[in-house]
Formats: C-alpha cells, structure tokens, sequence
C-alpha cells in the first residue's frame, strides 16, 4: 500500500506502483486540474509540486512519491488567490487555458526557489512549459508581475 | 477612406431591424435554468443584417431568438447561452457580451452556459473558418435587443405608462418622469408573457452607448477556473461507472489490421479487456481507423497495456508514402503547366519579353495541430440513445456523425461541448468522439477514449504539404509585368472523395486566385497532387503556403531591384480599388463581395500602420534585420514586422514583432491582441521547426522532441498588436486565424535583411547554421 499526501490529504494506492501520478490524480483521485500533454515530460502540462520542487507527474510515478507532499493546482492556494494565480488573472494570461495548471505550478515552484527572477531567468525556468495558443509573452509578464506583488 | 477615424456615423445598425414572426413554440422551458423565466419571444431571422453575410448560407443558418438564448432568473441573474465552443480565442466570452450590451445587462450580473449541439435549435455551431464574430454580431445584438425590448414593456405596463417613456439602464427598466426603477429579476415573470416586440420597434443600440463592446479589458468568463484548475476540458469529464480506453490504430493511412495477440496487455494490472474497433476505408470524411482498443480502469493502465499489445497491419497502397520523393513529385510538377484558375493578361508571353524574370520555389512540409489537449471524447451509449461529452468545434456536425454511425436518430444524440483545450481546425474532425461512442455501445457503459500524443501526431488530419512556385516578369524600370503562379499540393477534398487531385474552390480563394497585386499578366495555376494520408484545415489553412510564397517573392522582387521591401510591396498592391479577379464563382470565405471585397486600401493601410508604429526602416543592430509581409485572409487584412538577430553560428533570435490587424467591426479588443500575439508563437514554430514527414507510410515524428514548437526562451522578445479602430460601414471580419499567414514571410524577409540568406523551404531548421 502505497500512502502519498496530496493537497493535504493522505491518499493511498494499491494498484500498479508503476502507475504514473498524473493518472493517479486524474483517474484515480478525480483532481483533473493536473493536465495530459505528453506522457514524456516534453511539455509540462502536468506539473505539479513534490515537497518544493515542480516535477512532470506524467513520468513520475505513484511509488516515486511514496510518502511526499504533493500540490497540484487545486491545492496551490484555498481560494485560488496565490500570487501567480491572482498576477495570471491580472495579466488576462490564458487563451484556452489547457496547459495553464502547469505552468502556474511551475511558476509558483519558481518563485518558492527564486523570489526575484530576472527576465532571463523566467523565460529559462518556463522554458520546459509549452503553450500552443503561444501565450508566453502573457505568462513572462505574469510570473514577473507575482514577483513583484500583484 | 480613413479607417483610423472615429465612426462619425453608424450605417445600418441604427434602422430598425426586420424580424420574420414565426409560429410561437409551446413549451418555455428555455435553458433548463432553475427556477428562471425565460423570456417568451419567438423572433426568428435569417437574414435582416444591416449588411449582407454569409451567415444564412451556413446549414441551418441562424437563429435569433431570445427565448432560445437567454434566461432571466427572479434574483436578477440573465443566463446567456454560448452555442459556438470555445478553443481560446473567447468567442464564449465575447458573443454573451455582445448579447448583454444590447439588452443593457450588467456583465458581472450574466452567466454563461454552453450549449450542446443541435443546429436546428440554436442556427450554425462550426466553429471555424474565424467566423463567429463576423457572422454573428448582429444577429446576438437582435437578440439582446429583442430581450430589452420585452424588459421595458413589461415595466411600462406594470406602471400604466407608454413604453416609449421606459429605458433598460445596466440591469434595471428605469420611468426618468417619475424616478420608479424595476431590477431585470422583479420583470422576468411579466417579460416572459410579453410577446414579440413589434418588427418596428426593435431598435439596436446607439454605439456611442456601449459600455463593453470595443472597450476591450473584458476578461474571458472561465479565467477564474483555468486558474484554479476548475476549467472542465474534455478528459475531464468522469461518470460513474466510466471506462478508459487507450487505441491502437493502424501506422498507415487505410491501413488494416491483420491479427493481434491481447494477451501481454491483458496482464497488466488495471487492464480489463482488449476489443477491436471498428475501422472504415480511407477517405470516409471522419469515420474512426479502426484498430485495437485496451480498456482499463485507468488511463495509465490503459496506455500500458497497449504498449504491450502484439499487432499486425496490413499497410495498404499508403505504405510507399515518403515525404522525400514526394517533395521531388511537386517540385516536378510545379515546374510544368497545371490547370489554370485564373488568367488576366498573358503571362506566358510578357514573361517572355520580360527584362528580368525572379523565380521562387517555396516548399513547405506538412504540418500537425499538437493541441495541448490531444483528441479526447467520454460517450454513454444505452440502446438507442447515445450521450457525448467531447472538446468539438462541431457540436452539430459530430451529433450528425455519432447519429449515422451508430444507426440511430439524431435526436437520440447529445452532444456536450466541454472547453477545447486548443483546436486550430483538428476538432473539427471528430473520429475521436465516434470512436467513444463505438466503444460505448459495445462495452454497455460510458467510455473515455484518451489520445495520446504520439497518436495525435500519427493520425492527424494535417496541413497539406507544398510547392509554390512564383515566375516574376520584371520590365526594365524595375515594374512586375507578369505573374505565374502554381500552387501543387494535395488537397482537403481528398478527405472527403477518393482521388480529388485538384484544389477546392475554397482552397483557391485562400492566397492563390484573390492575389491582390496590380499587375497586367497573370497566371494561377494548379497542377495535379495526389493525396497519400488524411489531409484536413489547421489554422489558417493554404493562407500559410501562398502567403509565404507570395511575400516572400516580393521580398525578392525588393531585393533585385536594390529597393525597399515595404515600398516595393506597395507598389505592388498599387491603387487603392476593389480587386476583381477573372475568376468565375470564387470563394470569398463564403461572404458575398459587396460586403467583403478585396480592398487594397484597406490592405494598404494596415501596411502603412504597422510600419509608422512598428517603426519600418529604423536603424537595427548588426547582425539584425526587419522583414514585413502583408496577407488578407478570413476577410480581414493583417500586416507584420519582424525583426530578427542572427548570430555568428546562424542562431536566430525573435527581438520584436509588431502587427497590424484591421478587422472591422470588432468586440474584444483584449482578446483580438492574444490572438495576433499568439498567432506570432504558431508563425514562429511553424517557420522555424514545423514538419511531419512520412517515411514507409508512417509519420516519423513521435511527441515535442521531434516535432518541436516554440518554447518561452525562443519566443519573441515583444510583440505588438495595432488594431484599425472600428469602421462602422465595415462588417466585422476574422481573428483566429489572419495573424498566422503573414508571420513565416517577414520572418524569411527579414533574415534575409539580416543575413543575404534566401530561405524558400520550411522549417528553417538548421538552414542557417550551414
């Protein structure tokens, strides 16, 4: 039995430890905020924060996480008023919105590490989150908005 | 004409609309809003636009009808339905807005709700072709205005006071002579008895008095969701009992599948059965490939188990596809004579006695969506009735596909629009939902169909593949006397009709045929291709090969001639007039000329604003260079400058983008700017990495790695958006799509200012590092 707490709450599994937490959290779990890109790390849609640091949960699997905290985005903030979420509204950042959940928990793992990033250093940090609908500019202006107290 | 004024008057918008009164519907149930009083107006029209549009000639036309889209609840909530789905260009924001501007609700008073597919009750749902906006401006302000008008009768009877003495004011009926006011929630009951304002006295607001419209800053309705991860997109969709099926589908178009051994996969745990699904002959519109489906109680367990599956195809007459001998087939085929779709002058002979004559053979490759969001549909069927809850730009069209597929009356079909998690035209097909629904059937409960994304990218409906080949003939002054050009690439009618080898009508009209240059002799042509995978419409469509063919040569044209690129595109566009081309029946995005013709002062003028605010012949950094490129595309004219930094080892930096759109009359500024920004990011991706290429049959690129898109740290450093203000004499025209085509051109232009380096054939890829 594999116990794992997510958003503050012990959940655990007895299936597949092989199973990847992205479809835990989806299928599983029911929090569907975390999203399916790739299934190869390759875009970032399922970021999610482990203890402090953002990783891909589409190649992470349940057992890698075996007695961590994990935060997706349901349980990045009670009311959904972080910084990054309130600079994200503020900014009007999404088109569709798809792959916002993980760049939003991928900003938030930034500004845990680095509260002040540099312009170069944002575009860096976001550089492994794809947006289709091509919303960088946004994001960019978004994450340096956060850092700097919305 | 000056299209950056302010509309001194409004012309049409401010007669009284003509409304047909049709039969009155019994039954009020609306929207199905709790506890709400929809309002009783049965107002039909098809066509009473101030100005013509193709909006009637859509199936199933329009529909303008308060009592079908909007609901007024006691508490003063106005529900306002959204019938056209959302894939981020906030079409489900800006249609409701225009709606609540016109019967003077109050935005953060409105809710919106999705409709579900059905054409009949709500008019067109395909949401594509950048056309919600233009075709339904009107039609949504009839319906706010037929809503207001009920409002304030009933106001003005409950007060015994003539109707002309009342006004709907933000929320409320307001009688100024005696200071009463009525909230729009203590009229609901009354409203919804009023019938149908009197074709006369339906009147369109003043749009000196909007408050929302054009005003931009209106933030989309599901941003608070997206950012909480609350959005419900189409794999977020779960019912009880609800299986998750993973697809092994045959590697090649129309191929089949000879035998498979499930055993391997079914012992993977979470696995619980492995069937086979239904496939179709290709070309079958839509219809589902086929193939073998791993049903799991998880998705995980579901991809697992299909990775272990053993299979053998069949590959069929695709198997040979290869995208290297095919290129060699185009170009080929470019360089000889092909069916001519218009002809003026002639080219053949002035290309002859031409002083100079500049040849450019641009190729560009196939191209894949890659929404974030792969194809992804949860169905329920039981018996004859079949549930769908899918991420579709056609409700109505997969309603009709889920209906034929299964045998059953459409009726019996409901088709739920979740949010699309991007679209860019491959939603529109939806084989992904009829493949849900198949299995649904089969298995007796709901079903989820996941894509993934390596299956997105192998069983697209991708963008064509490409030679445009351009013959201009200079005379000795340096002016363009003729132009050929032969466009040679298989077409999307292939997708619907074995053997179509010619370019649809539709296809014409994007780029070839509508060229806009002033020029004696001239020669479209287009050679035969034949089509070997499914070719389907991504954003912008064949836009993007003749735009990049056409401004690229005038880049050329400049380039031979010592002369500036803007100038010289100028002089090519020439007078300011209405262009019309000797072509018989062409496609004018389904809109009639009168409306939306070919103005080359329009095209002109966004060329003229973008390089005053984009500051066109400033003096750049060594290693930099500025390239523009102007494109009319979904009616709208759109102009853009790039500039570009390439350094020693030919690594290509994106320092500035500027773009000019003129589009109209327009609602949502806001949004218009993250469209144009984001087609930038789409025209960067595309003109630095986009390529699917076939090899034995088979796509070669698997996920991101090998088809790459524009990531943060490449992207531009700032982009600017220029929108003409509203002309009001000017019906609206498209957004998703226009800011795409022009991007790839002044990128190649502009490395070309940078660096003397010609790039003809996308991606650029490593082209400048040789």
């Amino acid at each position: 039995m594999i116990k794992v707490k997510i958003n503050g709450q012990e959940q655990s599994w007895d299936g597949d430890p092989d199973l990847p937490l992205l479809w835990f959290l989806r299928d599983e779990a029911g929090l569907t905020g975390t999203k399916f890109g790739c299934g190869q790390a390759l875009c970032g849609a399922c970021t999610v924060i482990v203890d402090k640091e953002a990783v891909r949960s589409c190649i992470t699997s349940i057992n890698d996480v075996a007695g961590r905290e994990v935060t997706t985005i349901e349980g990045l903030h009670p009311n959904g008023d972080h910084p990054v979420q309130k600079a994200w509204r503020q900014v009007n950042v999404p088109q569709c919105g798809f792959c916002q959940a993980g760049q939003i928990m991928q900003a938030a793992a930034l500004l845990m590490e680095n509260p002040k990033p540099s312009h170069d250093q944002i575009r860096e940090a976001m550089a492994g989150n794809i947006c289709r609908c091509g919303c960088y500019q946004r994001i960019e202006n978004a994450v340096h908005l956060a850092s700097t107290g919305v | 004409m000056n299209f950056i004024d302010k509309p001194a008057k409004l012309r049409g918008f401010e007669k009284s609309i003509r409304v047909e009164k049709v039969s009155r519907r019994s039954i009020l149930k609306g929207l199905g809003v709790t506890g709400g009083f929809v309002l009783a107006a049965p107002v039909m029209s098809r066509q009473a636009f101030a100005y013509e549009t193709g909006a009637g000639k859509m199936p199933h036309g329009v529909v303008v009808d308060p009592r079908v889209f909007v609901a007024v609840a006691p508490d003063g909530t106005v529900t306002i339905l959204a019938h056209r789905a959302e894939m981020g260009t906030g079409v489900r924001t800006s249609l409701p807005l225009i709606v609540a501007e016109e019967m003077e609700a109050d935005w953060s008073r409105v809710k919106v709700q999705q409709a579900h597919g059905d054409e009949v009750k709500f008019g067109n749902q395909d949401t594509d072709g950048s056309r919600s906006t233009r075709h339904y401006l009107i039609p949504m302000r009839q319906i706010g205005a037929s809503a207001r008008a009920m409002l304030e009768q009933a106001a003005a009877k409950r007060w015994g006071v003539p109707a002309t003495e009342v006004k709907a004011v933000n929320h409320e009926v307001v009688h100024s002579a005696s200071g009463r006011k009525l909230g729009f929630g203590e009229l609901a009951a009354d409203a919804a008895k009023e019938s149908v304002p009197s074709v006369e006295g339906l009147k369109l607001k003043d749009p000196k008095d909007f408050r929302y419209l054009t005003k931009g800053q209106v933030s989309i309705v599901d941003l608070h969701d997206i950012t909480t991860g609350k959005a419900r997109y189409g794999a977020d969709v779960r019912l009880p009992g609800m299986k998750y099926a993973v697809i092994a589908r045959p590697p090649v178009t129309g191929g089949k599948l000879v035998k498979f051994d499930p055993d391997a996969a079914l012992k993977i745990p979470g696995v619980e059965k492995v069937m086979q699904v239904r496939g179709w002959p290709w070309p079958s519109k839509f219809q589902p490939l086929g193939g073998v489906a791993v049903i799991a109680r998880n998705t995980g367990a579901a991809i697992k188990g299909r990775d272990a599956l053993k299979l053998t195809w069949d590959d069929g007459a695709n198997g040979k596809y290869d995208s290297v001998a095919y290129r060699k087939e185009l170009e080929e085929a470019s360089r000889k004579p092909g069916l001519v779709v218009r002809q003026e002058g002639d080219a053949d002979a002035a290309l002859k006695t031409a002083d100079k004559v500049i040849v450019g053979e641009y190729y560009l490759p196939h191209l894949a969506h890659v929404s974030m969001e792969p194809p992804v549909a949860v169905a329920d069927v039981k018996g004859d009735k079949a549930e769908i809850w899918a991420p579709v730009q056609s409700p109505g069209g997969t309603r009709e596909d889920v209906a034929k597929t299964l045998g059953i009356p459409e009726g019996n079909v409901t088709v739920n629009v979740t949010l699309l998690g991007g679209g860019f035209g491959r939603k529109s097909k939806c084989d992904f939902a009829l493949e849900a629904a198949l299995l649904s059937k089969e298995l007796g409960a709901p079903v989820k169909v996941q894509w993934t994304r390596e299956d997105d990218l192998h069983h697209d409906f991708l963008h064509t593949v490409s030679v445009e080949r351009i013959e201009a003939g200079l005379d000795k002054s340096g002016k363009v006397i003729a132009w050929r050009h032969r466009s040679v690439a298989p077409t999307i009618a292939s997708t619907f009709a074995a053997g179509a080898k010619h370019a649809a009508p539709f296809e014409l009209g994007m780029g070839l045929v509508d060229m806009p240059f002033e020029i004696a002799n001239i020669s479209c042509e287009n050679p035969e291709a034949a089509a070997f995978t499914r070719i389907g419409w991504f954003r912008s469509v064949s836009n993007i090969p003749r735009a990049f063919a056409v401004q690229s040569m005038v880049g050329e044209i400049a380039a031979a001639t010592g002369r500036d690129q803007k100038e010289t595109l100028l002089a090519l566009i020439g007078s300011p007039r209405i262009v019309k081309p000797a072509v018989k029946d062409m496609w004018n995005y389904g809109e009639p000329f009168d409306s939306y013709p070919i103005d080359t002062a329009r095209l002109r003028k966004v060329v003229e604003l973008v390089a005053e605010k984009g500051e066109w012949g400033r003096t750049v950094a060594k290693g930099h260079g500025l390239g523009i490129a102007v494109h009319r595309s979904f009616v709208s004219y759109i102009a853009t400058i790039v500039e570009v930094a390439v350094d020693d080892k030919g690594k290509l930096t994106v320092p500035r983008v500027d773009t000019a759109i003129d589009c109209g009359t327009y609602v949502n500024p806001e949004r218009i700017a993250s469209q144009i920004e984001g087609a930038a990011i789409m025209g960067l991706s595309l003109a630095k990495y986009g390529a699917v290429t076939f090899k034995d049959g088979k796509v070669e690129q698997k996920n991101f790695d090998d088809f790459q898109v524009i990531r943060m740290d490449e992207s531009p450093g700032i982009t600017n958006v220029y929108i003409v203000p509203p002309a009001p004499d000017t019906p609206p025209s498209g957004v998703g799509e226009p800011g795409v085509p022009p991007f790839a051109p002044a990128l190649m232009n502009a490395i070309f200012a940078a660096t003397g380096k010609r790039i003809r054939n996308l991606p650029l890829g490593k082209q400048l590092e040789a």
